[in-house]
């Protein structure tokens, strides 16, 4: 009994990557032996790391990688919104779009034909012609967006990927409820 | 095209300081700066070509394609706006075959916008390959057109009649209106040339300043430095050269007040060159006229050649042993930063019109980095008037802090638009009487970068130290929609302005507009009224007035008419990004649809 209601106070934490390339979480499992230090402190719910699928408790803390490119990163992320009780954009493309918000310059049409028909590398691979168009994809959105364009974001941490120390940083001071230590060795672009 | 380059450049003495002069002159005669007309000027100037690019991109009437054999700038101010400028625009679109921002397909149209041209009080206007055409209509338009397409000059279409004053002399011949509705000491009639260098010669540098200062009068362009003082600095700066700049950029939206100067008393206003010449130790002076004045060109420079023969300029003026001052007229090429002191500077330098950081003070280091003093054109003005009439006689005029009279641009919903010359004091509602107008929702005191009052502050004063105006006052009747018409327009104009070089100025200005468009679109918050308060603070960091003042159309407005953002405001909630699901896969959705048709056929 007393065991469980340990676990029952431990923040619970949930992760996801949606128009990203998991650089980000590459980045949180460089945390290296510290993962063990976070095992300790919180638990995972919805993450890749688990691969559990949906969202079965309330969180706390909802880190999400990458931005929205699809119908489907927008139901992810409004479900985390709903789920989580603070949610933080991490990375470049959760806070700007990143990469993928370069087709913003360009209408969907003219993404799918370069991808699918006009690049090099499709040439000679799709003589058919065909752009995938299954009900089961997700549809295109006009252009990507940063996730606080869609819901409200409490905390945003950049990088691209942020370091794996201002990682650890910033979720042990979400976690412990302290100021985050903002070194300028972890914290700096230029 | 070697040979013509050839001679532009010659004219300027193969300088690069001069930059402005060769590239308005390239332009002129090609309608564009092609990249080989770019490669060949930075050979011949010992420059790079991105040297001469970075110039030639920062203006607005400077361009590497060409636009047209008739240009026309249909300004898009927002007193433009409020009298009909949307329907000419479109008869211009409509009758060129073209949209703005192009050129039509025979070459012979280009359609493009631009900032005010300082006709505020004549709106909607336009400049026509230097040619300016007021009260336009779309009947004019039009007219204009077809005349352009039979072949007449510009200068042939300005069938009106033309405007008032001098505006009616031969060479000037425009259809502008002074619109001069009241006067006082600086507009007044009984201006006699020359009577104040007259008397400035018989004083030393020293008394003129003494004279200056007692009178407090200070910067007229908005800032309100006073004149006497930047005088003094510069005249004791360390330099081998001092340089006097008479600040005729007006690129304020709602400020022509110089263009009535500059069209009715040039020589008033060469002679404050000249005083303040004298007063600082400067042999030179440079009058930065805004490109949208060039058709005073031949005028202004008429009258430079009188004043040299009236011996008002020249060597040993009016006999005057070692007094040397001359003139010379440098034009922008458009683009409302140039008023800033510095990047006017920067400009004349033939550079971009960035503002320089400070200090050093142009005082200090300005044109060429010797000791420069730049003063506004009715600074000038007035200077003479103290001289002639004594720093005791101006100070009685005014108020304590705010001495003398101020000329007044006053546009927008009243009956008489023009401009005024009142005393400092005034208040807002004296002046509603004066110029005819009622039924007044919102004043916008000193342009965009200004205040926009409401009703309740109609007691207050215009004086430095109350509501400061470089003089323009748009007038904002109750139909308008305040946020759409104003509020909107002068945020784009300040995102179009920025030299781009501070990040908040460049990029904060982007955002607080698409969150105005996004409260506009009913899809705002109360979250959204804080960023934009939060967000306004940070513009402080920017580095000259511009930046700084860029988010007054928005901050102003959201102080005294909290009321119009509030009622946009659906419901109570606290947050909303203004995101549409629906409207965001549209696009996909179609698409979608077009390939499952295409499989379906196969």
């Amino acid at each position: 009994m007393k065991n469980s209601s340990h676990i029952k106070s431990k923040p619970v934490i949930a992760t996801t990557s949606l128009a990203g390339c998991f650089g980000c979480h590459m980045s949180l499992l460089d945390i290296d032996e510290r993962i063990l230090q976070l095992a300790e402190l919180v638990e995972f719910d919805k993450s890749p790391i688990n691969d559990i699928k949906k969202i079965s408790r309330p969180v706390d803390f909802g880190l999400i990688e990458g931005g929205c490119c699809n119908s489907e990163n927008v139901e992810v992320l409004r479900h985390f919104r709903d789920n989580c009780k603070y949610l933080v954009s991490v990375g470049e493309c959760a806070m700007m779009g990143g990469l993928p918000a370069m087709r913003n310059q360009l209408s969907i049409r003219e993404c799918l034909e370069e991808a699918y028909l006009n690049s090099p590398s499709v040439q000679g691979c799709n003589e058919e012609g065909i752009i995938p168009s299954d009900d089961e994809l997700p549809i295109l959105l006009n252009k990507v967006y940063p996730c606080h364009e869609i819901v409200k974001i409490d905390y945003f941490i950049p990088g691209c990927p942020p370091r794996a120390d201002l990682l650890w940083d910033v979720l042990t001071s979400l976690i412990l409820g302290t100021s985050p230590k903002d070194q300028y060795s972890v914290f700096k672009y230029d | 095209m070697i040979n013509s380059l050839n001679s532009i450049i010659n004219k300027y003495d193969a300088d690069p300081t001069r930059l402005m002069d060769i590239l308005i002159d390239v332009q002129h005669k090609y309608d564009c700066i092609s990249d080989e007309a770019v490669t060949f000027l930075a050979d011949k100037l010992n420059l790079s070509e991105v040297d001469i690019e970075q110039t030639l991109s920062f203006y607005h009437f400077l361009s590497k394609e060409t636009r047209g054999k008739y240009t026309v700038y249909l300004n898009n101010s927002a007193v433009a706006g409020m009298f009909g400028r949307e329907a000419v625009a479109k008869a211009f679109e409509e009758t060129s075959g073209c949209r703005f921002g192009e050129v039509s397909s025979d070459g012979l149209i280009g359609l493009f916008d631009t900032s005010c041209i300082g006709m505020n009080d004549q709106e909607p206007a336009a400049i026509i390959n230097g040619t300016v055409f007021t009260r336009l209509t779309p009947f004019r338009v039009r007219e204009i057109v077809n005349g352009l397409r039979k072949g007449l000059d510009p200068v042939d279409l300005q069938d009106v009649g033309l405007g008032d004053g001098n505006n009616n002399l031969d060479i000037i011949g425009a259809v502008v209106n002074n619109n001069i509705m009241k006067i006082g000491p600086v507009l007044s009639r009984d201006y006699k040339p020359g009577e104040a260098i007259r008397k400035i010669i018989q004083m030393s540098p020293e008394e003129v300043i003494r004279e200056v200062k007692h009178s407090n009068i200070r910067g007229r362009g908005g800032a309100g430095f006073p004149t006497a003082l930047k005088w003094e600095f510069c005249r004791n700066a360390p330099g081998s050269k001092r340089y006097i700049f008479c600040n005729a950029d007006e690129g304020e939206p709602g400020t022509f007040k110089d263009r009535v100067i500059l069209t009715e008393l040039p020589l008033l206003l060469f002679e404050g060159m000249v005083v303040s010449g004298y007063a600082v130790g400067a042999e030179e002076g440079i009058l930065y006229l805004r490109y949208e004045y060039k058709y005073l060109q031949k005028f202004l420079e008429s009258i430079l050649k009188m004043a040299r023969r009236m011996r008002y300029l020249g060597k040993n003026i009016l006999g005057k042993e070692g007094f040397h001052f001359d003139i010379r007229i440098q034009f922008g090429a458009g683009a409302y930063v140039c008023g800033e002191e510095s990047a006017l500077i920067e400009s004349a330098e033939g550079k971009r019109g960035e503002p320089r950081d400070r200090p050093p003070f142009p005082v200090e280091k300005g044109y060429l980095n010797q000791p420069t003093v730049v003063n506004n054109v009715e600074t000038l003005c007035a200077a003479v008037k103290v001289v002639l009439k004594g720093g005791e006689w101006y100070r009685k005029l005014g108020t304590h802090d705010s001495t003398g009279t101020k000329l007044l641009s006053v546009s927008g919903d009243c009956r008489f638009p023009g401009v005024y010359e009142v005393e400092w004091g005034f208040n807002v509602s004296q002046i509603l009487e004066m110029v005819g107008a009622e039924e007044v929702q919102a004043v916008q005191v000193g342009g965009p970068s200004g205040t926009c009052v409401g009703p309740e502050d109609f007691n207050r004063t215009l004086c430095y130290t109350d509501l400061a105006t470089g003089g323009s006052l748009i007038i904002i009747g109750k139909n308008r929609d305040l946020l759409r018409d104003i509020v909107l327009n002068f945020t784009d104009f300040f995102i179009e302005e920025s030299c781009g070089s501070c990040t908040p100025c460049r990029v904060l200005t982007v955002m607080m507009r698409d969150k105005l468009q996004k409260i506009l679109d009913g899809k705002g918050c109360s979250k959204d009224l804080e960023d934009l308060e939060d967000w306004g603070k940070l513009m402080r960091a920017n580095r000259c007035g511009l930046g700084h003042t860029a988010p007054n159309p928005i901050l102003t407005s959201l102080k005294n008419f909290r009321h119009l953002y509030e009622g946009l405001i659906p419901g109570k909630r606290g947050f909303d990004t203004g995101f549409r699901m629906e409207e965001a896969l549209a696009e996909g959705r179609s698409l979608r649809l077009e390939q499952l048709k295409l499989q379906d056929h196969e």
